[in-house]
């Protein structure tokens, strides 16, 4: 009885201490408050920390990302850039700070709910339903909108094939958008590697979201292929107004492209605003030019 | 330049090919309803079209689950005994129920029995999940053998198949339950192609083959996953009723064993996974290898090759093509025939 009650004791003392840790951050509370009540903020990151096995990946990381801007985060290897797409999209779980999307706060972001809140991405490896034509890898990529059972499918019932209808026209659009109209009917594990990127950001444009995170979409590909895919962001971003967050390695294509740069060096972010802005800071020269030389051979063009 | 490359190989609507499909499938019609009853010999029905029936069909069920939807079961054999003794215990408990309606009761069952040992499918992957899937065969077996009630009371737990009638015919003879068989197939293999070809079964696919991006684009995985094995049971639970009433006549639990999820696993690998034809490729080879063994070791060693020779045999050159099929060609049987084709088609244009 005794050993239960002090256990109970405990329990109630731990879940206080981590309730107070939880709301520790008021003020960032209220400034997401203030953010994600803005409708011109698409996103809205506040004090992201997560941790791996003690490796702090993210340290009260802010950022936030207006309607229609294409919002370039870049960073040296292991600064944390895969990890902060991770988190928006709920494959991660933050161990600090909120999200708010499209006005919704969320301290854990529902990746399985992510489509209906109208953010798509694509993954830095390819991540293709290998056993699919193009055609139908793209379609997936409005699944979320479907309504049909299986047994409608199967006998062909009016809401049934109206949706397959509505979404066939759609993913036509991207197919012609994208200029993917010859490998259509392939089996997508036999198209090379660049048309795979491709097809990826075609099924996540046909979901139309209002918000597109893109790990990487340039990683492994020649030059004209890099010119061609930040062509067609561009062009998503113009002609379909979504809203993109774009991770990227190559900071060329980055600059010329994207309309503010947040720059993530060992978790912390350490210089975010125009590419003008950013290139001209020294912390990012420092972190930029400390890793060239020491690891990997970036430089900042 | 890579995408003009592969241009060529895209194909266009062709008619050619649509009037080749029509003409195969009027060509089964008449094998199936005019050919095999009047002139198949009572053995080839009954030691050869019966298991073969009824095995494809417990292929298509679990090339559904993981063919399509990548959940490795090794349950197979236990949900066809859910769908057998389901059938018998309906058909005996409950007077004057139609056989069709019997058969529908039975493969829901199993479906309920799948989706209850699917459940772990929504932790485990993979051969974590297989072993998982021992814990149905093992329980099932367990319970018709323990509990008299679902044996009527059978000191050793067999029971017989009931009199078979559809509409007043009586299916008893040897054509009347294959025509039984071979329309229970015909009518749930065209369900599950519709199915495979519909957004359903591109969410199986999508689970299979990505389950992240699944997800994260919106695909209801866990749903799906449960859905694949509901399926997948059913179909499997309805092979189970031909295999007992149709084939067997009279089955026990044991009869329902380990080595028979195994065989059912082994015709989909050999067929080729997500591959309907394979399926049918794949119970055509294992029922038939059994037999030209035999045939093949009587030649060669004459009375040497008794029983207990061809059954080791058998199971060493069955090991032995799994091996080299799953080497050479991971595809199946499936693949194999549509490169014959294509050879065959290039030759003759």
């Amino acid at each position: 009885m005794i050993g239960a009650s002090l256990g109970a004791a405990a329990y109630e003392r731990a879940s206080e201490i981590s309730a107070i840790l939880a709301v520790a951050n008021p003020v960032g509370d209220r400034r997401l408050a203030r953010l994600s009540s803005r409708p011109d903020v698409v996103l809205a990151l506040s004090g992201i920390g997560i941790s791996f096995g003690g490796v702090k990946a993210l340290s009260d990381v802010d950022l936030e990302v207006e309607v229609g801007e294409i919002r370039a985060v870049i960073g040296p290897n292991g600064a944390g850039k895969s990890s902060l797409i991770n988190i928006i999209s709920g494959l991660y779980h933050a161990d600090r700070g909120r999200i708010a999307i499209g006005g919704q706060s969320f301290s854990r972001v529902p990746a399985s709910r992510l489509a209906r809140l109208g953010v798509a991405r694509t993954f830095q490896n390819l991540a293709l339903f290998g056993g699919l034509s193009v055609r139908n890898n793209i379609a997936c990529g409005r699944v979320h909108t479907r309504r049909a059972s299986f047994v409608e499918h199967i006998a062909g019932l009016p809401r049934a094939r109206s949706e397959d209808a509505g979404i066939a026209e759609k993913t036509d659009q991207i197919v012609a958008f994208l200029h993917l109209e010859s490998v259509a009917d392939r089996l997508v594990a036999t198209l090379p590697y660049g048309l795979q990127k491709r097809v990826e950001l075609a099924r996540a444009l046909v979901a139309e979201p209002k918000l597109l995170l893109l790990d990487e979409p340039m990683a492994g590909m020649t030059a004209t292929e890099k010119a061609e895919m930040a062509g067609f962001v561009r062009a998503a971003r113009d002609r379909h107004g979504v809203t993109i967050i774009l991770i990227e390695h190559d900071i060329g294509v980055v600059m010329g492209l994207s309309d503010r740069v947040a720059v993530l060096d060992y978790g912390r972010k350490i210089a975010d605003g125009t590419p003008a802005e950013v290139r001209a800071d020294p912390a990012v020269i420092r972190a930029y030019i400390g890793t060239a030389e020491g690891e990997n051979g970036e430089d900042i063009r | 330049m890579a995408v003009q490359a592969l241009d060529a190989a895209r194909l266009p609507v062709d008619w050619a090919k649509l009037v080749q499909k029509l003409a195969l499938a009027t060509a089964l019609f008449v094998v199936a309803y005019g050919v095999v009853p009047a002139y198949a010999s009572g053995y080839l029905v009954e030691a050869i079209l019966l298991p073969f029936l009824a095995l494809s069909l417990a292929a298509v069920g679990l090339n559904l689950l993981t063919g399509y939807c990548g959940q490795l079961s090794l349950g197979s054999s236990a949900f066809m005994a859910v769908g057998a003794f389901g059938a018998y215990n309906f058909n005996l408990r409950v007077e004057g129920l139609p056989l069709a309606v019997t058969m529908i009761l039975a493969g829901i069952s199993a479906a309920g029995f799948g989706v209850v040992f699917g459940l772990p499918s929504l932790r485990l992957r993979g051969f974590y999940l297989a072993v998982s899937t021992l814990a149905a065969q093992f329980f099932v077996q367990w319970a018709l053998t323990k509990f008299g009630w679902f044996s009527n009371d059978n000191p050793s737990g067999v029971i017989s198949a009931p009199h078979l009638a559809v509409a007043g015919l009586s299916l008893d003879s040897a054509t009347g339950r294959y025509l039984l068989s071979v329309t229970t197939v015909m009518v749930l293999t065209a369900l599950v192609w519709r199915l495979v070809n519909s957004a359903t079964g591109r969410n199986f696919i999508a689970v299979r083959d990505n389950e992240t991006a699944a997800r994260v684009i919106g695909v209801p995985v866990l749903r799906t996953k449960l859905l694949a094995f509901a399926i997948s049971s059913f179909i499997i639970g309805i092979a189970g009723v031909l295999w007992a009433f149709t084939y067997l006549r009279t089955v026990e639990p044991a009869g329902f064993n380990l080595d028979r999820s195994f065989q059912i696993l082994f015709i989909i690998i050999i067929g080729g996974l997500a591959s309907i034809r394979g399926a049918f490729l794949g119970a055509a080879f294992i029922v038939v290898l059994p037999l030209f063994l035999s045939r093949l070791g009587a030649f060669l060693f004459g009375g040497l090759f008794d029983s207990g020779v061809l059954d080791m045999s058998q199971r060493i050159v069955l090991g032995a093509i799994i091996i080299i099929f799953l080497i050479a060609e991971p595809s199946g049987l499936s693949a194999l025939f549509d490169r014959l084709k294509r050879r065959i088609g290039s030759r003759s244009s």
